[in-house]
């Protein structure tokens, strides 16, 4: 039997089949972010997000996540932008492409295909139980600095690579030295590129919940030392939705976790262009 | 000049210790999985940790292949729903499309998969369950739920990378093909998909990593029976739920027996992981 369609008409056909797909995709990823803002924003109130969670987070508002979720956030990036930053360093100025950049690489892009119930797994064993920091801020820290390090190490690395290399000749002509060339010049224009990856990560964390809750734990009160146990944004709105505690609590708590991730990417993204377009 | 070059040298050292910490980081989260979840598979034997049916952990039965199969089946259905969605953007929003529409849509999609997975979970229990209860049966808490969102999920990834690998393809390929006659159709599918193959296959690799390692959707949704699902629509429970669900209150054996959970699925990752690594190598070769 011979194919019955010409072509063109073949082509036709997939074309539309392709479109309607495309289309397809698009709806369903902007009906989930219309479907929580719909349900979340009439929740949303001054008061949900300076009132503390009362009742295991059936009253009140959110507030102590919210502290919770950045100070996490914060002593997080602490530690991982030095590490990622100088790796960064290291493989583009300091050594030539070789095996040891290889194995490098290599570690970085496998800590990055990790799942984060691993990470949650790890720093339950490690800062948790072995070190004995307990449920508490810095587990669930160190815990997330493991898991952004590779995305900062790759956007750095990245940055840097885009500083022509002009800038480093004039810097050594000038009898800079290497670190002198590194720290003065090449990093003072890769910052902005830098930036992105940082609050690339910051995005990543905001939602990460599963390497989290086994590290910094639940509590609900607000954190008042390092060791002290701690419930993030995603966390709460978790045990909100699993628990059934509060639907509407819930839905308020993911508009807030959907308004911040999307406009700390949105932000992300004008940064990474604006960068781009300077050195191209 | 001399405490100069010593003030370098002291620097590139220092570098290079930082630039070990990924790799260290690596060797440390292996060497605590392994030696938590090792001696338990060593001691009740590999064979019933892979092949037994029964987990009922409290009574020294660790058989995991429900949830290995579990995780399969999720994967899989994972892999029917998200690869056709997330090709068929690919390849339209690069072929078919204006540039304008590609550079709208294509950061959208990507700005979307920071959508975090508890709130996909959360779509899923609040749209998809009883959607599914509804209009297909069982209890809605199933693979086939799971595996649907899961698809969702990967979806951006499959997109994002796809479309880098097309577009990095030379264009005097497409102009080659479309001189010689061929419709754009046939360009696609007999010169630009096979010359972009390499790229895909490693975005489809790494969706698929990400679907085996998703856990807080998957909780939420796949319903976390231990048994054996007999249909798709039956409820499932994968390696990553099994840990999660019972790491918050439980010691001794049957916490070493979740790590144990912990060996199978890192290893499975880190072959995706390796498998991914070297096609994206021989793609830029």
């Amino acid at each position: 039997m011979r194919w019955p369609l010409t072509p063109r008409q073949e082509q036709a056909i997939v074309r539309l089949l392709l479109l309607f797909l495309t289309a397809l995709s698009i709806f369903i990823l902007a009906f989930i972010i219309f479907f929580i803002l719909r349900h979340g924003l009439p929740v949303l109130s001054w008061e949900f997000l300076v009132r503390n969670p009362r009742e295991m987070g059936k009253e009140g508002g959110i507030f102590s996540t919210i502290i919770g979720t950045i100070v996490l956030i914060i002593l997080a990036l602490t530690l991982a932008t030095p590490l990622g930053v100088g790796t960064a360093i290291f493989l583009t100025e300091y050594t030539p492409e070789g095996r040891l950049t290889r194995i490098i690489r290599f570690g970085s892009e496998c800590l990055a295909g990790i799942p984060s119930i691993i990470f949650g797994l790890f720093g339950f064993i490690l800062f948790v139980t072995k070190l004995k920091f307990g449920w508490s801020i810095l587990s669930g820290s160190l815990t997330l600095a493991f898991m952004i390090l590779p995305t900062i190490i790759r956007t750095s690395e990245e940055a840097i690579k885009f500083v022509p290399q002009a800038y480093r000749e004039v810097s050594f002509s000038l009898g800079g030295t290497k670190w002198q060339t590194v720290s003065r010049v090449v990093l003072p224009s890769a910052l902005p590129g830098i930036a992105t990856g940082v609050i690339l990560s910051i995005g990543r964390s905001i939602g990460e919940t599963a390497a989290v809750i086994f590290t910094a734990g639940s509590a609900l009160r607000i954190p008042d030392s390092l060791f002290s146990s701690t419930r993030t944004m995603s966390v709460h709105f978790y045990i909100l939705a699993r628990e059934g505690i509060s639907l509407s609590k819930a839905y308020g708590t993911a508009a807030v976790l959907l308004i911040s991730i999307l406009s700390v990417n949105i932000f992300t993204y004008y940064l990474m262009n604006r960068f781009l377009r300077k050195y191209s | 000049m001399r405490g100069k070059e010593n003030r370098e040298k002291l620097i590139q050292l220092f570098l290079l210790t930082i630039a070990l910490s990924a790799i260290s980081i690596l060797a440390l989260i292996s060497i605590f999985i392994f030696t938590e979840g090792l001696p338990i598979m060593f001691r009740h034997g590999f064979k019933k940790f892979l092949f037994s049916l029964d987990w009922y952990p409290s009574e020294g039965y660790f058989g995991l292949l429900p949830m290995i199969i579990g995780s399969l089946l999720v994967t899989a259905g994972a892999m029917v729903i998200g690869v056709p969605l997330g090709l068929a953007g690919a390849i339209y929003l690069t072929q078919f499309s204006s540039k304008k529409v590609r550079n709208l849509v294509k950061p959208m999609i990507e700005l979307l998969a920071g959508i975090p997975s508890v709130v996909y979970g959360f779509i899923g229990v609040v749209i998809l369950v009883p959607f599914v209860r509804e209009n297909f049966g069982g209890p809605g808490f199933s693979v086939f739920t799971a595996s649907i969102i899961l698809g969702i999920m990967i979806l951006p990834t499959i997109l994002s990378i796809s479309i880098d690998s097309l577009m990095a393809l030379p264009p005097s390929y497409r102009e080659g093909s479309i001189a010689l006659g061929a419709t754009q159709w046939q360009t696609v599918r007999m010169v630009l998909l096979p010359a972009a193959r390499s790229g895909i296959i490693a975005s489809l690799i790494l969706g698929l990593g990400r679907a085996v390692g998703e856990t807080m959707a998957v909780i939420m949704i796949a319903g976390n029976a231990t048994a054996l699902p007999r249909s798709i629509l039956d409820p499932v429970r994968t390696l990553t739920s099994n840990i999660a669900l019972e790491m918050g209150y439980v010691s001794g054996e049957h916490r070493q027996a979740l790590f144990a959970t912990g060996v199978i699925l890192f290893i499975i990752i880190m072959i995706l992981n390796t498998m991914a690594n070297l096609t994206s190598k021989r793609m830029a070769s």
